[in-house]
């Protein structure tokens, strides 16, 4: 979504961009008073780590892996300009109808003539970031049309009336007796502390509506240009149903999706399990190409998939960040972040969280008022690590904060940048001003300076040494 | 729709796209050769396939038909698939027709293949033929268990690969509460890779509307990241290798 843009404004987001980076500060500073939140969310991913390693050990070489799904992607996002045709030429021969759409507006506009011109009555929708990113269940809202989100973690922040916490497990900060107290509320359930019995409860639910659907909206993970095929990863087979009964399929992925050959999902698709969710692969990794054929038995009578670009060609137009273009929504990268961990999901206010969603927001929603984001790290690269696509992203975070300064500089950075040069190049005027700051360092904490004390209110300051650096040197032994 | 509308609305992404691309982006920080390989071939001629590439670098598929079976059943197992072995077809009845009669179940639904006939065949209770013909979509949601063929069954990750055109279409394998599928030993394939191969020759140039790779039961992590089986799709994988 590009600022200015007419957008429904989301729950979660703040009503004006300018209040993006105060709303941040504010949800942080709250979520890591919260011990209890971030003591649930570790313990929630502490089994993650035990099996992505357990994985990862059967790889023969993990890295060199990861050299070949980058490279993968890097092949298929700097040739988007040939293969994204040959796809759409595959696809649209295999049956399947394209719709472009440059921003959120026109995907909203084109998804509810779809849905205008089937004459829907019920829509079934399996998880798909995409649709969160351009807030498609707001606008069929209302426009009429019912919608219910099939994915369990979906379906719950449904019925909370929220967002994802996390792109891959959008309620993993939600405890059972809640969800229980939910289902309870809206579906009449009888309480229950069983996530086999909470998830029995939606299953139920949900069965009917996957038959009585005549829409079933999905994303995309991936857009095979040799075949025209798409492909959609999911573990729990709601995707599968989605696009198995209703009458019409709607497919909805970014134009950035695209890989050239089939073969290169033999490579992604067990590394983005692996990498996001420690399993050797989804349990259902499906392709589809286009509506149902002749002498099939079923699916549906029509197919279409709505091509988004929605500024993702802003960011392919940086060279230096285009990389960012390779990820593959796996969430590892959120699963090892320390900020994550310790602000959550919802504070991030963006579609995408975590330190991904802190690179790529700044190119979609605008530089000056999603900057802060760049500042949601510890440069630990804990997620340049974790990426299975090797995407630089701690780099792509001081290239914003670098980019940002350029674009805004701030008059009070450049005054304190002069004052240090003209003191770090005269060494008598060094050696004094170190000497006055070892003696009055405690002073620091006490005076409650205006810029520091925002800054030194989380952290402690060490204990001066009683001598210099160069004065300890110049008499070592 | 105005069509107009969406010619433009592809022109301007394409010309973006073209415009974006002018400048060229430098490969990825890679550890292995393949950095050499790709800086050699160029990006626009890019050539190399890194799935070829990358195949002595994925967990392993087994070299011989043995090592490809034992993987197979060890991935299976680990994903609580229920494993079965039968001689031939008519063991491999004679084991589903035990499992209806102790499990009590009440209709189970098939398709039209050389593998599921005979299984289907052997059943004591209702049946439910998913053909193309059409059959009723209700029907099926209240059956137990749905059999099915598949096109290939991968050792490396413990996957069965089903299509739309050989194995029953779409619903069948997803919406009964359990799938049973028939498997035979020399469908057993070592990698993804050579799964999507044999698919590639068998289909040439006409690939069925679905593929899917099935690796276990259903499953959620949802509620507090604790794993349950059978979210929505079947909550039991039963695989029976005939051979």
């Amino acid at each position: 979504m590009t600022p200015g843009s007419t957008d429904a404004p989301h729950a979660f987001e703040a009503e004006t961009p300018r209040l993006a980076k105060k709303k941040f500060l504010h949800d942080a500073a709250e979520h890591v008073r919260d011990t209890d939140h971030r003591a649930f969310v570790r313990r929630a991913l502490g089994g993650y780590y035990t099996s992505r390693d357990t994985q990862k050990a059967r790889y023969r070489d993990w890295e060199q892996a990861r050299d070949a799904a980058s490279l993968a992607k890097w092949s298929a996002v700097n040739r988007l300009d040939e293969l994204l045709p040959r796809f759409v030429a595959n696809f649209e021969a295999n049956g399947g109808r394209v719709h472009w759409a440059r921003s959120a507006e026109e995907a909203r506009d084109i998804i509810l003539g779809l849905l205008k011109t089937a004459q829907a009555k019920a829509v079934i929708k399996s998880k798909c970031m995409t649709s969160e990113e351009i807030h498609l269940n707001a606008a069929l809202e209302q426009n009429g049309y019912g919608v219910v989100e099939s994915d369990l973690g979906e379906f719950i922040q449904q019925l909370r009336g929220e967002p994802p916490y996390h792109f891959v497990f959008p309620c993993m900060h939600v405890r059972r007796e809640e969800i229980s107290d939910l289902f309870g509320k809206h579906l009449g359930t009888p309480p229950t502390d069983s996530p086999e019995e909470l998830t029995m409860i939606a299953r139920r639910h949900m069965r009917r509506l996957y038959v009585d659907a005549d829409v079933g909206i999905t994303g995309a993970n991936f857009l095979v240009a040799e075949t025209g095929q798409i492909s959609i990863t999911e573990n729990e087979g709601n995707a599968r149903l989605t696009a198995a009964l209703p009458r019409v399929h709607i497919a909805i992925s970014g134009i950035e999706k695209v890989v050239e050959h089939l073969d290169d999902l033999a490579v992604l698709l067990p590394m983005l399990a692996t990498a996001g969710a420690g399993q050797p692969m989804t349990c259902y990794n499906t392709l589809y190409a286009g509506p149902r054929k002749p002498g099939e038995c079923d699916g549906p009578e029509e197919m279409h998939l709505v091509l988004l670009d929605n500024s993702r060609t802003a960011i392919l137009a940086d060279p230096e960040q285009r990389d960012s273009l390779h990820c593959i929504r796996c969430g590892a990268c959120l699963n090892v972040c320390p900020i994550f961990k310790n602000v959550g999901g919802f504070t991030y206010g963006t579609t995408y969280q975590g330190p991904i969603g802190s690179v790529i927001t700044p190119h979609l929603r605008g530089l000056a008022d999603w900057n802060h984001l760049s500042g949601a790290s510890s440069l630990c690269g804990a997620c340049t690590d974790a990426c299975p696509v090797r995407i630089d992203i701690h780099h792509h975070l001081l290239h914003n904060r670098r980019n940002a300064a350029k674009n805004s500089p701030s008059r009070l950075e450049q005054l304190g940048h002069r004052l240090f040069v003209m003191v770090a190049s005269r060494p008598w005027l060094f050696a004094t001003g170190g000497a006055i700051f070892r003696k009055t360092l405690w002073l620091t904490k006490k005076l409650r300076l205006p810029l520091l004390c925002d800054w030194l209110a989380t952290r402690d300051l060490p204990p001066a040494p009683e001598r210099s650096f160069r004065s300890q040197w110049r008499t070592r032994s | 729709m105005n069509p107009a509308a969406t010619t433009s609305a592809r022109d301007t992404i394409l010309a973006r796209i073209r415009e974006a691309l002018r400048v060229p982006a430098p490969l990825p920080h890679m550890q292995s050769h393949a950095t050499e390989v790709a800086a050699a071939a160029g990006p626009a001629g890019l050539t190399i396939l890194p799935a070829e590439v990358a195949r002595p670098w994925l967990p392993d598929g087994g070299e011989t038909p043995d090592e490809r079976l034992a993987i197979l059943v060890e991935n299976l197992r680990k994903l609580r698939a229920e494993v079965h072995r039968a001689a031939d077809l008519t063991a491999a009845a004679g084991l589903v027709a035990g499992m209806a009669a102790t499990r009590g179940w009440q209709r189970v639904a098939w398709h039209g293949h050389a593998a599921v006939e005979p299984v289907a065949a052997a059943l004591g209770c209702e049946t439910c033929r998913v053909d193309s013909g059409g059959f009723d979509k209700n029907v099926l949601e209240g059956c137990d268990a749905g059999i099915t063929a598949c096109e290939a069954a991968v050792a490396q990750t413990g996957s069965i690969l089903v299509s739309s055109a050989t194995c029953g279409g779409r619903a069948l394998s997803i919406l009964p509460h359990v799938h049973i599928v028939i498997v035979a030993l020399d469908q057993i394939v070592a990698t993804l890779g050579d799964a999507l191969d044999e698919l590639r020759t068998r289909h040439a140039g006409r690939m069925p509307s679905m593929l899917s790779f099935i690796t276990g039961p259903s499953r959620t992590g949802d509620i507090e990241r604790i794993l349950v089986l059978g979210a929505h799709g079947p909550k039991e994988l039963v695989v029976i290798i005939v051979g």
